[in-house]
């Protein structure tokens, strides 16, 4: 593989999505108003003037954290999942539609043309997080202040792609084993929704042991999200989470590899046999 | 010795207990021009998948330009150009966005897509819809969009697996010229699958296909000779009867 022709095919696959993205103005403005709504609502509903107990191991300079801060960490995962599963279901649509097998006849290793996929989901996935957080954090600050310093949401930067990444290769894992649009709605809320809820998005984990919900705690922590939220929090303050750096750098490995598998001719799914003739 | 394009070696492909494929063999020279026919479900489309890499064979090979596509995918697969039974064109896209797209993939640069895209649509006389959504092109001209894509990367083989499906006679004659016309001019190898025996009959190769088996493999003068029939049609109706 030359390298001139792996950049070129990233490109196409950036430029591809980028165009079909910003022509699909609902999906753009979701995009922002999701987490905006969370952030405004939920966080102003929950939150309380005495701000929420991070627990023992967390990067905040005080105990008491204001929970619109809080949560912008997990709201970031919140814009970084849904954009993931959404480039899942674009796999899955260009299947359908046949797109597809423009994309896996090109001469390139499929390793490789998966990879570009993952990278170009990803490059929007950050786009859209950053997008979310230049429009409200500002709106926030003039109401509560953040201990996280400006410059702390251009360090995440790094964590965010990383993070991002990992739920681009999860979708991309998923799509392999989706056959039909129908079935996707059905799959995004077996995974978004529990990933989501069950992690430390929302609320600090130790809450859900202290209320005795331990199996709760249990998935909680074996949750490749979680690991990608406190990744963001602790880089918002300048600080690198070993775990989360470990965790969301080997499942995106281990998703994008199995996905690799997936879409191979001689070893996935149609080495078992599926499809028709004709 | 003459040069082969495509060379398929005892290609065999089951789903289930369903045998798609049962040892096809054949393989085909530069400047020929074949057609698969076959009726419905005789294994066309099975076999076009497997030549473009997106099933593997049980067993088997198939060579292209002397590439094995089990072992050297790419090499192989930059040889090929196709035009699948389904639209593969993004609906959402314009045409210069589709072929951008495709040449992109097939690392061609901007200097060279330039030149390669308007020679291509002056070919199929579209170059005057390059800006417009493919969406608002009519179904022969959705075709014809992606035989010029299919093209860009100067391929020595193009697969057509049932191009003319939905198109009106006008176009699908159209379509057959020019078909024929990329064979003469540019001694391409030409593998055209149809379940419709007028699509074949000025090919230099039928390949009969039926139930997973190449049946025969001759001039489509000779096999109406051979069966003793007035029409390619006829001696095709015997053959799969």
């Amino acid at each position: 593989m030359q390298t001139k022709h792996a950049i070129l095919a990233l490109r196409g696959l950036t430029y591809r999505e980028a165009v079909k993205f910003f022509h699909q103005k609902s999906r753009l403005l979701s995009a922002f108003v999701r987490p905006a709504l969370w952030l405004f609502v939920f966080a102003a509903g929950v939150g309380s003037v005495t701000g929420v107990d991070p627990g023992l191991n967390h990067p905040y300079p005080i105990q008491n954290v204001n929970y619109f801060e809080y949560i912008v960490p997990g709201l970031i995962g919140m814009v970084l999942l849904f954009s993931g599963m959404q480039s899942s279901l674009s796999m899955v649509y260009d299947r359908e539609m046949g797109v597809m097998r423009l994309l896996l006849t090109a001469p390139l290793p499929r390793w490789y043309l998966l990879t570009a996929k993952l990278l170009s989901g990803t490059f929007l996935s950050v786009i859209q997080a950053y997008v979310f957080l230049i429009i409200c954090v500002p709106i926030i600050n003039l109401i509560v202040n953040f201990s996280t310093p400006i410059i702390g949401w251009l360090y995440i930067l790094p964590a965010t792609i990383l993070f991002g990444m990992m739920l681009g290769a999860l979708g991309l894992l998923i799509s392999v084993y989706i056959k039909q649009l129908e079935n996707f709605a059905g799959t995004m809320n077996f995974v978004i929704f529990p990933m989501f809820f069950i992690s430390s998005a929302l609320y600090p984990l130790w809450r859900l042991k202290d209320n005795g919900a331990e199996f709760v705690w249990w998935i909680a922590n074996i949750n490749p999200f979680t690991y990608g939220v406190e990744l963001v929090r602790w880089a918002s303050l300048g600080q690198i989470y070993i775990p989360g750096l470990i965790v969301t750098l080997l499942c995106t490995i281990v998703f994008l590899t199995f996905a690799t598998i997936g879409y191979d001719p001689q070893k996935g799914m149609a080495k078992k046999g599926k499809g028709k003739p004709s | 010795m003459e040069n082969k394009i495509l060379n398929i070696q005892s290609l065999s492909k089951s789903y289930g207990s369903i045998k798609a494929l049962n040892e096809v063999s054949f393989s085909l020279a530069e400047g020929e021009y074949a057609s698969l026919l076959g009726p419905n479900g005789a294994g066309k489309t099975t076999l076009f998948q497997i030549l473009t890499g997106l099933f593997a064979s049980e067993k088997g090979n198939v060579l292209i330009n002397n590439f094995d596509m089990r072992s050297n995918a790419i090499d192989a697969l930059a040889h090929i150009g196709v035009v699948f039974q389904q639209i593969t064109l993004d609906m959402d896209l314009t045409v210069i966005e589709n072929l951008k797209f495709h040449s992109n993939l097939h690392g061609i640069n901007d200097k060279e897509f330039k030149k390669r895209v308007i020679e291509e649509l002056e070919q199929v006389n579209l170059s005057d819809r390059i800006n417009d959504k493919v969406r608002s092109l009519s179904g022969g001209q959705k075709r014809r969009i992606e035989l010029a894509r299919s093209l860009l990367h100067k391929p020595k083989l193009l697969l057509l697996d049932e191009p003319t499906v939905g198109l009106d006679p006008q176009s699908r004659r159209d379509l057959l010229d020019y078909v024929i016309k990329l064979k003469e001019e540019r001694k391409m190898v030409v593998l055209w699958a149809t379940h419709l025996v007028d699509e074949a009959e000025k090919s230099d190769t039928v390949i009969v296909l039926n139930k997973g088996k190449i049946i025969k493999k001759d001039t489509p003068q000779n096999i109406t000779k051979e069966y003793n029939k007035d029409t390619l049609h006829d001696a095709f109706v015997s053959l799969t009867s």
